[in-house]
């Protein structure tokens, strides 16, 4: 197993290969459908000013070297209003497809966790510009929220507690490398067997 | 007409159940599926996380998954109980499982994006009520539909050119496994199979909805859909996508088939995708005490 902890260097990132085992250490964000819109539409594609701006210089540094999560957890607030993670297992990152390329080329990120893998814009930037698509298990929910020792911040509550950034620290958080800097992408490899497989089946 | 006490109290209950709690059938076949998995690959240790999961789950009282879904309550009654009572007492559960976290809030509006924070909003619980002829026995069924496996559903017209699918059950069977194909990993398998064959747009995925929480042991009372049943489950295990699409051989759990007249002009195979987190539990009403299953 591998240790990834952040800020993740490039040189970490080329060193792994589809089918890898790594256990993460430290900040990551979660970011899914209407975070990643906004994101390429409110700071990528447009010169962001007021609140946006400031979100964007606030996060920019936990991005560069950084991880997004595609996960919309189940929260609670404590007293001390304090957030804590009750159940924070992946969503389907493929939803992501249109965006995650701008956002890694964007911010330098060099880690996206999420479920089902991505196709082939994502796959080219993680080549392009060193990044891994890492895949934690679907619906695992309750076990990962364990792996997440503090929730540090919270930004956009007004895309609904799922779809908020969600910036936290993790402590060995297991995933597989599903696709990797080098154009591998087991994603692409069980698609291409199975789909064979049916074709044998009906004589395609 | 009648009332059912504490029917808040009760609904919450079930919430709470099938959120962090899954059926045995379901946790039988992911155990049987991952001894069948090659020793030390992917697929064995998803279905290992999948496990440890489901047992922290239950013990903590959390949801099993953090999508707690569509909840969908699907309700059996005697004549004399009024439907507008349980609605009522069903959606105040849903809100009170929302402020307790046994549910994530989940329901958007569709048009403005806004999040109503208590998973209640249009059409939002679904509880669908049938009424039956047994006297004072009710039974709730109710139904956590994750949006990542409901993404995967599919219907298909027959025929369908793509995939050479004629209307025959050669056809039938060619759609149903393209989808298998088509969700790969993506909506957490393995998965449980519910299909229609034949009806209208809405009745094909309604029915093909019921049957995903058909329990797994259940055998298809007409033969020829049985044998189906248990053909695509085999065929679909063959195709290698395995546990989230790691590669493996458990790809389905189970597949579930009913089917539907239809019109001439129409052949619609319609297939609803269930995650291996497939949560369902059952509320009964009967002689004044309740239990569930």
């Amino acid at each position: 197993m591998t240790e990834l902890r952040t800020p993740i260097s490039e040189e970490a990132i080329r060193a792994l290969k589809v089918g890898d085992i790594v256990s993460i250490n430290g900040t990551a964000v979660t970011a899914r459908d209407a975070a990643h819109k906004y994101m390429v539409e409110s700071w990528i594609e447009s010169e962001p000013s007021g609140e946006d701006k400031e979100l964007r210089t606030t996060l920019k540094p936990i991005l560069s070297g950084g991880i997004i999560y595609h996960c919309g957890p189940v929260v609670n607030q404590d007293e001390s209003g304090k957030w804590h993670f009750i159940a924070a297992g992946p969503t389907t990152s493929s939803r992501e497809e249109p965006y995650e390329h701008k956002v890694i080329k964007a911010f330098g990120v060099r880690a996206v966790i999420g479920k089902g893998g991505m196709g082939d814009k994502t796959l080219a930037a993680c080549g392009e510009f060193g990044a891994v698509y890492l895949h934690a298990v679907g619906g695992a929910a309750t076990l990962i929220a364990q792996n997440v020792e503090e929730v540090e911040a919270v930004y956009k509550t007004e895309f609904g507690l799922p779809e908020a950034f969600w910036q936290i620290r993790v402590k060995d958080f297991q995933c597989v490398v599903t696709m990797d800097s080098h154009g591998g992408s087991l994603h692409k490899d069980v698609l291409s067997q199975s789909r064979g497989k049916y074709n044998e089946m009906f004589g395609g | 007409m009648k009332t059912i006490p504490d029917l808040v109290e009760h609904a919450l209950e079930l919430i709470r159940l099938t959120s962090t709690k899954l059926p045995d059938d379901i946790v039988s076949a992911l155990k049987s599926g991952r001894k069948k998995e090659t020793t030390g690959s992917a697929a064995e240790a998803t279905l290992v996380t999948i496990e440890t999961n489901i047992e922290m789950a239950s013990e903590m009282s959390t949801p099993i998954c953090q999508d707690t879904g569509t909840p969908l309550f699907y309700v059996k009654h005697p004549w004399d109980y009024p439907t507008r009572m349980m609605r009522e007492a069903f959606t105040s559960a849903v809100q009170i499982a929302t402020e307790k976290n046994y549910l994530r809030p989940n329901a958007v509006d569709s048009v403005t994006g806004k999040n109503s924070g208590d998973n209640t909003g249009d059409h939002f619980p679904a509880i669908y009520f049938d009424q039956w002829d047994r006297d004072d026995e009710i039974e709730v069924r109710l139904m956590l539909k994750g949006g990542g496996s409901e993404n995967q559903g599919a219907q298909y017209s027959l025929p369908y050119g793509p995939l050479d699918a004629g209307r025959d059950m050669d056809g039938v069977r060619k759609v149903i496994l393209d989808q298998v194909v088509n969700a790969q990993g993506q909506g957490c398998g393995p998965a449980v199979l519910g299909v229609c064959i034949g009806g209208d747009r809405a009745s094909g995925y309604a029915l093909a909805k019921k049957q995903s929480i058909r329990p797994l042991e259940d055998v298809n009372p007409d033969p020829v859909l049985a044998d189906l049943e248990k053909e695509i489950t085999e065929k679909g295990n063959h195709l290698g996508i395995g546990p989230m699409g790691f590669g493996g051989e458990t790809t389905l759990l189970g597949t579930k088939i009913t089917k539907a007249h239809r019109v001439p002009a129409s052949f619609f195979v319609s297939i609803i995708y269930m995650c291996w987190a497939a949560r369902q539990k059952t509320m009964t009403f009967k002689n004044g005490e309740v239990s569930y299953d």
